[in-house]
């Protein structure tokens, strides 16, 4: 049966010029698509895009849409010129968790994607913002469909609304040599201890794990996430001098004065008379900057571990908020290990679940209450390696600071320091 | 009804069986990795062994033809296993070196773009916009199309100081998040209230709740219980719409797009940072955005002219100094540049550091 096609002049000048183009991609899914549901849904589909094109307004509502036992991970769609268009006038996206690290099979791909030609509009992103697979343009009845199928073989949905997200890793030790801890557990241990809060939206906003296995922070953790996991290590760096002399050989001493040794925001780094490089390591602040430049001759260090953020968020409603360094570093190696770093979570969203009030984000209930407050709360002691630097404002009341003062030696001592 | 089915509460895969296993094998125990060229990365892991990542960009929003397209090179050119990053991008990974041009071809013959790594300005990380959105103020995917249409040789070559993370936003929440240049609406008059539905629709205190500067109290308008605005405090950052549709913030002329900078959030050379305002008012322009992709440009190319090797675009302003940024890339410097925000008097110059 052919259909009455929309015209989308605006729209068919996406088509041109050498990216390539998902209006293209729209269309095929109009024109030669086998199935007339998926082919009358893109027809749709385009002439709502052009009318915004045109009106430049949205015409999507929310609702609400869920599966069978959740309350989320489905964003509802409805359309407000669903008369006009009526074959996408519930375009509904799964959000669905994504194997830890985007690690994909073109066998899963193509299972996902026939799953998705059963009951979807055929068009699907890997990935949104929050790190979900994107399932994008269903109805109502199908969302459930979909989901039965995808579930059976392992897939589950993400979060949406104020609950525990999907979460977030680099893809780290499975490719990478910066990589300083195992991030597809940490991810996985994390974000699958929630799921009751990722799937039953009751927390006082969005809450988002993200784990970069180094300090180049490749997940955005620390300016996007509630609880950024970020590999380091603590003792010295590991340098190949014999690979640092292959380096300058090739591109001159004055390259790697300029663009190493100059660039090291501690000044940590020495190069030397017979061209080998010295370490300060003391001064070191792992900012990965020389290990980036010279990755054959500088690596991470034996003793490995995460420094641990919390708080990162963007501009509503107080403003941007980096994390905050609440844990600066914890071993992650053994079970336990593991096991500490979801109790750290637990008692982190229980705190803020308790405290936050109604769509605040844990970095804003900090701003709120105070760090020393948070900290008090969640049961972890202060530490100078949490600020840039000690207080400007002589503001406050310090009648406990004997007890504090002998807290942090007592603490010294347990430490052997 | 018929039974309905309880849910497996599996949560996160777990991706050890869809990855390539040569990285399964040096899972952890990877020595460094080279860049042979754009699009392109040899990692070595202390066994010897390696892997080849092959890089594409595609549209993103992926259809069934386009997505199945994708495997069959993945079948045929690599072997099967890929990997998808933070911006889209896909990666194909491969432990043969003689799989790698021939792969490049297909993908290239196939209309993706191959590309994307190291110092290259790589796939603008973006949002939904007009085709899924609740709360759009303008297009996502067409923004981003038209211009990477303009950036394709800069994606495929890597001629740049330092990576270039674009990213989109189409509402002033920013999903798409911090970049070294972000392109983001920016609405520029208050909401426009349906009085008549807002106390059907809104759960009022919620949104008296969500203002950040506290411009909404409930009110009686025409008999009936809404919200009103104060104009005089209200910022237009469309805060109150998603809660109450009835504020519509979304204007097809008021709501335009300014541009921010200096968005970095690796750790190396120094600390993570946020974007800085630097243009604004630029009109919401579809379906080719020009005005927006030529201000993305005139940045690009200062940048690329004046940073020195491995300077992120934050690095290269701290370096040169506001002053000759504004005169660099030829934006006027106004009033709005000066925060109002909380936190704001750390942005002022509080030294005689002046520049000339």
């Amino acid at each position: 049966m052919a259909i009455d096609k929309h015209q989308t002049p605006m729209l068919d000048q996406l088509e041109t010029g050498p990216w390539p183009s998902f209006i293209s991609g729209i269309k095929r899914l109009r024109d030669q698509h086998p199935d007339a549901r998926i082919n009358a849904m893109a027809n749709d589909l385009l002439g709502q895009l052009e009318h915004s094109y045109e009106t430049r307004k949205g015409y999507w509502k929310g609702g609400t849409v869920s599966v069978y036992g959740y309350g989320g991970g489905i964003i509802p769609r409805f359309s407000e010129v669903g008369k006009a268009f009526p074959a996408s006038k519930e375009f509904h996206t799964l959000r669905v968790q994504p194997p830890a690290g985007n690690h994909y099979t073109t066998a899963i791909l193509r299972q996902l994607a026939d799953s998705w030609e059963k009951y979807g509009s055929g068009l699907i992103t890997f990935h949104g913002q929050t790190g979900n697979i994107m399932f994008i343009g269903a109805d109502t009845p199908s969302t459930q469909h979909f989901f039965d199928e995808i579930n059976e073989y392992g897939f589950d949905l993400g979060g949406a609304g104020p609950c525990v997200r999907t979460a977030m890793s680099c893809i780290g030790s499975a490719r990478c040599e910066m990589s300083c801890t195992n991030e597809l557990k940490a991810h996985r241990m994390l974000v699958n201890n929630f799921v009751d809060d990722v799937h039953r939206p009751a927390l006082p906003y969005k809450f988002k794990f993200k784990v970069s296995g180094c300090p180049n922070d490749c997940q955005n953790a620390i300016e996007r996430s509630d609880f950024a996991v970020i590999g380091t290590w603590r003792d010295d760096m590991k340098v190949d001098q014999a690979e640092v002399k292959n380096y300058i050989a090739e591109k001159g001493r004055q390259y790697y004065i300029d663009n190493v040794i100059t660039r090291c925001p501690t000044k940590a780094l020495t190069l030397n008379d017979d061209d080998t490089l010295t370490v300060n390591n003391r001064d070191c602040v792992r900012c990965m900057h020389c290990l980036n430049v010279m990755p054959k001759a500088l690596h991470p260090g034996d003793d490995k571990g995460v420094t641990i953020l919390i708080g990162g968020k963007r501009t509503l409603k107080i403003g941007d908020l980096m994390g905050t360094v609440i844990v600066p570093f914890k071993k992650l190696e053994t079970e336990e290990d593991y096991q500490s770093l979801v109790e750290l979570a637990e008692t982190i969203i229980d705190f803020w679940a308790e405290n936050g009030l109604e769509h605040e984000r844990c970095g804003e209930m900090i701003e709120r209450i105070g760090l020393a407050t948070f900290l008090e709360g969640i049961g972890i002691d202060p530490d100078p390696n949490m600020l840039n630097h000690p207080r400007q404002s002589s503001y406050i009341r310090m009648d406990g600071w004997e007890q504090a003062a002998e807290e942090w030696f007592a603490r010294r001592a347990e430490a052997g320091r | 009804m018929a039974e309905m089915r309880e849910p497996i509460e599996s949560g996160c895969p777990d991706p050890w069986q869809y990855m390539h296993p040569v990285m399964r094998k040096n899972f952890g125990q990877w020595k460094y990795h080279e860049h042979p060229r754009p699009g392109v990365l040899r990692h070595v892991a202390y066994s010897g062994d390696e892997i080849w990542t092959v890089k594409a960009g595609t549209q993103r929003i992926l259809d069934l033809f386009t997505l199945r397209k994708l495997c069959d090179i993945g079948d045929r050119y690599a072997d099967g296993y890929v990997h998808f990053t933070l911006r889209s991008n896909i990666e194909y990974l491969v432990s043969d070196k003689a799989k790698v041009e021939p792969l490049i071809k297909a993908l290239e013959d196939a209309g993706f773009v191959v590309g994307g790594t190291q110092n290259s300005v790589t796939m603008i990380s973006h949002t939904q916009g007009w085709l899924h959105c609740d709360i759009p103020g303008t297009d996502a995917s067409g923004v981003v199309k038209a211009m990477m249409d303009e950036l394709i040789d800069e994606f495929r070559n890597t001629r740049m100081p330092n990576r270039v993370h674009i990213t989109t936003s189409c509402c002033q929440i920013n999903c798409g998040g911090q970049g070294d240049i972000a392109i983001n609406v920016q609405h520029t008059k208050p909401p426009k209230i349906n009085h008549d539905l807002v106390a059907n629709v809104c759960e009022r205190p919620s949104v008296v709740a969500r203002c950040p500067v506290a411009a909404i109290r409930p009110a009686m308008v025409n008999g009936k219980p809404s919200l009103e605005v104060d104009e005089r405090k209200c910022i237009c950052c469309g805060a109150c719409y998603p809660p109450c549709p009835p504020m519509q913030i979304n204007d097809p002329e008021h709501t335009k797009l300014a541009i921010w900078v200096g968005g970095n959030h690796s750790n190396a050379r120094g600390k993570p940072t946020f974007q800085k305002l630097v243009a604004a008012g630029i009109p919401n322009n579809p379906p080719r955005w020009p005005e927006a992709t030529a201000i993305v440009k005139r940045i690009l190319k200062a940048y690329k002219e004046g940073a020195r090797d491995w300077e992120r675009i934050n690095e290269w302003i701290e370096r040169i100094g506001w002053p000759r940024f504004f005169e660099e890339v030829e934006l006027p410097f106004t009033k709005y540049h000066i925060d109002t925000w909380r936190g704001a008097r750390a942005s002022f110059n509080s030294s005689s550091y002046i520049r000339f």
